[in-house]
């Protein structure tokens, strides 16, 4: 009932005129975003964060929510009509949504991705209305050392379940810590790692720009190299006999909506899954279930619908660790959360005690954003195919003139721009040679509070580390850590004796 | 590909080797009453990407990994042209902000990138590399009173301050 009101509450802040623009905006800014191969909610939300110094944290938070939104159920739209996905998380939607589109049922596909995303949506956002109260209840317990742990156990489930080469994934972790390591030592006071004594390297380094170098700059040199050659788009027809037909047929698909939801929320709750194993996973379901698996791959429906709703579900579902105990779900909630830290917020649960306005704003804002991406999305398909239509040469070189501007503007410092020019064109290489950036960005997000908490936690134990193992919060916890970290090693040797 | 993947793991290998060397610079161990020591959180991680970098290693002797295995370029000869034409000068353009300001230096990458990569047209490229340093100034100079960086350029800006500011 408290909820309720709270939630009540939440829509009071969600609709006021300024953050109801907001929305509106976010959700179309998103839609184009996810539409535009080579570039999802992550890239959006990176190079358009230093944008929201204009509004208040809430707005500001409103805003980027609605864009992560936006670009979910803009993904498909790529993929259907190009046979590319437009982000990352729409890859399992080219599946089905391509051959549908090459039948000349591209708006059947299209209709289907905007249904089962709402679906998705609306169905996580109740899931994590529930989930989200209880959880922050019982995170207030944690101390130092369940912070810890459960920081380990985020980090862990990139090793174990992420399924990156392993000694990369542990690289890629320990390089975003130490350079979020870098500049004043938070608890001394001393300078450290000062690289070759440049002035800059003394204010630390900033997420965003590393953020902005990988998923800016690199984001773009990747694409440049891998989309060569021309894509030809399909014809879609569009009509509101054809849209009344299509929803009616979609009512058939009700449970691989629903499986879909619940699959994505929950893959999308954990760091290293998130939203595109969710929608593969989702479409992986739906296939076994289906009595005429057969078909999928060559023009089904429920190929279209259960990876949309799992990639919306679990983009709400990685917002749910985010906000109640400070540890991002996806790439993206960990640029949300670096923001918050940014905008003077502490990430955890205690914002559900302090800043309830802000938490239940933007819950409920999810809500709205979800109704208007999918009405948005509905409404001016026409309009988003013909913006695809916009020249990548056009795009690209914006989006670098987007990302210097924003390098530049949290800190004001060309030393900054330069760094992430570096994050970039490095990020770019190494991507190549299959090191995952992802937990990087999370790593350097989430150092500044690692540390600190394991610095303190051994400080009250007097250096005894079994402390993190002997409470019981954080032994489970670590237990679950090792288990991530021994279980590919584990299979790996399986393998190998199979072999033997 | 293979010769690619040992080359960034040395590399990577050397910049751990660095940073551990960089953090000991603090003290590293137990201080009495004030617990791990500065350098202690980044020395430990800095050797832990060490190892990190070794298993890559041995995992490139065995040909585990994937790029260890491959025998395709690391990047044919079109996409070090492509990867060139591009890095190349968004690098001289951000050096370009240090003489010139962002409000001259964008236009110039702009007009390289769009009318000499993207061979569109005049109008197309004018267009968008007028409005975009235009735009910017209006929302980051104007609204967020964010001022860019403007070189040596500054004191064309004065009217316009005074204008709007």
């Amino acid at each position: 009932m408290e909820t309720l009101l709270l939630l009540a509450d939440g829509f009071g802040i969600a609709f006021l005129p300024l953050n109801l623009v907001l929305i509106i905006v976010g959700v179309t800014i998103g839609l184009f975003i996810g539409a535009m191969p080579g570039l999802g909610s992550v890239n959006g939300v990176a190079i358009l964060l230093p944008m929201t110094f204009l509004v208040p944290p809430t707005g500001a938070i409103i805003f980027l929510a609605a864009i992560y939104y936006g670009a979910m159920y803009g993904g498909a739209i790529s993929s259907i009509m190009l046979g590319i996905p437009g982000a990352s998380t729409a890859v399992a939607t080219t599946f089905d949504g391509r051959p549908l589109a090459l039948k000349g049922q591209a708006d059947k596909a299209l209709i289907g991705a905007a249904v089962a995303s709402f679906v998705g949506g609306t169905l996580s956002i109740i899931l994590f209305t529930l989930f989200a109260p209880p959880l922050a209840d019982w995170a207030l317990a944690f101390g130092d050392p369940e912070l810890f742990a459960l920081m380990m156990m985020a980090f862990a489930t990139f090793v174990g379940l992420s399924g990156d080469d392993i000694p990369k994934t542990l690289f890629s972790i320990c390089i975003g810590l130490v350079l979020s390591s870098v500049g004043l030592d938070i608890m001394s006071g001393e300078p450290r790692l000062v690289f070759l004594d440049i002035v800059g390297f003394m204010h630390g380094i900033n997420f965003l720009v590393l953020a902005i170098g990988i998923y800016g700059i690199g984001e773009m040199l990747w694409t440049i190299e891998t989309s060569r050659g021309e894509l030809t788009m399909s014809k879609a027809v569009i009509s509101i006999e054809r849209i009344v037909q299509h929803l009616k047929e979609l009512l058939r698909t009700w449970f691989t909506m629903i499986m879909g939801s619940v699959v994505g929320f929950f893959v999308g709750i954990l760091p290293a899954a998130g939203a595109t194993p969710g929608a593969l996973m989702a479409y992986g379901f739906a296939k076994t279930y289906s009595k005429t698996p057969e078909e999928f791959g060559k023009g089904k429906i429920e190929g279209v619908v259960a990876p949309e709703a799992a990639n919306n579900a679990a983009s709400t579902g990685s917002m749910l660790p985010m906000l109640t105990l400070g540890i991002p779900g996806s790439p993206t909630t960990a640029i949300l959360l670096g923001g918050m830290v940014i905008w003077g917020l502490v990430p955890g649960p205690m914002l559900f005690v302090d800043q309830k306005e802000f938490v239940w704003g933007l819950i409920a804002s999810l809500y709205a954003a979800n109704f208007f991406a999918a009405v948005i999305n509905i409404a001016f398909i026409p309009i988003f195919l013909w913006m695809l239509r916009m020249p990548f040469t056009i795009l690209a070189p914006s989006i670098f003139v987007l990302c210097i501007i924003g390098g530049y503007a949290p800190t004001q410092s060309m030393h900054d721009v330069w760094l992430m020019l570096i994050f970039g064109v490095v990020g770019f290489l190494m991507r190549k040679l299959d090191y995952p950036m992802a937990p990087a960005v999370l790593a350097i997000v989430l150092g500044p509070m690692a540390e600190p908490s394991l610095r303190q936690s051994l400080l009250v134990s007097d250096g005894d580390i079994t402390v993190f193992f002997t409470r019981p919060i954080s032994g489970v916890f670590m237990a679950i850590a090792i288990v991530l970290l021994v279980m590919p090693m584990v299979q790996s040797l399986r393998r190998r004796m199979k072999a033997a | 590909m293979r010769i690619a993947e040992l080359i960034m793991a040395v590399l990577m290998a050397v910049f751990s080797a660095y940073l551990m060397w960089k953090s000991a610079e603090l003290p590293i161990g137990w201080i009495e009453g004030e617990g791990p020591g500065g350098g202690f959180w980044p020395f430990w991680l800095a050797s832990i990407m060490l190892v990190s970098c070794i298993w890559i290693l041995v995992r490139w002797v065995r040909r585990i990994s994937p790029p260890s295995k491959s025998t395709e370029p690391f990047m044919d000869s079109a996409a070090i042209r492509s990867f060139i034409a591009v890095a190349g000068p968004l690098a001289i353009c951000i050096g370009l902000i240090h003489l010139i300001g962002v409000y001259f230096s964008v236009p110039i990458f702009l007009v390289y990138y769009i009318r000499f990569l993207g061979r569109h047209s005049w109008p197309t490229t004018l267009s968008i590399s007028f409005a975009t340093p235009v735009a910017a100034f209006f929302f980051f100079d104007i609204v967020l009173r964010i001022v860019l960086p403007k070189g040596y350029t500054e004191p064309l800006f004065y009217p316009l301050y005074d204008m709007f500011l």
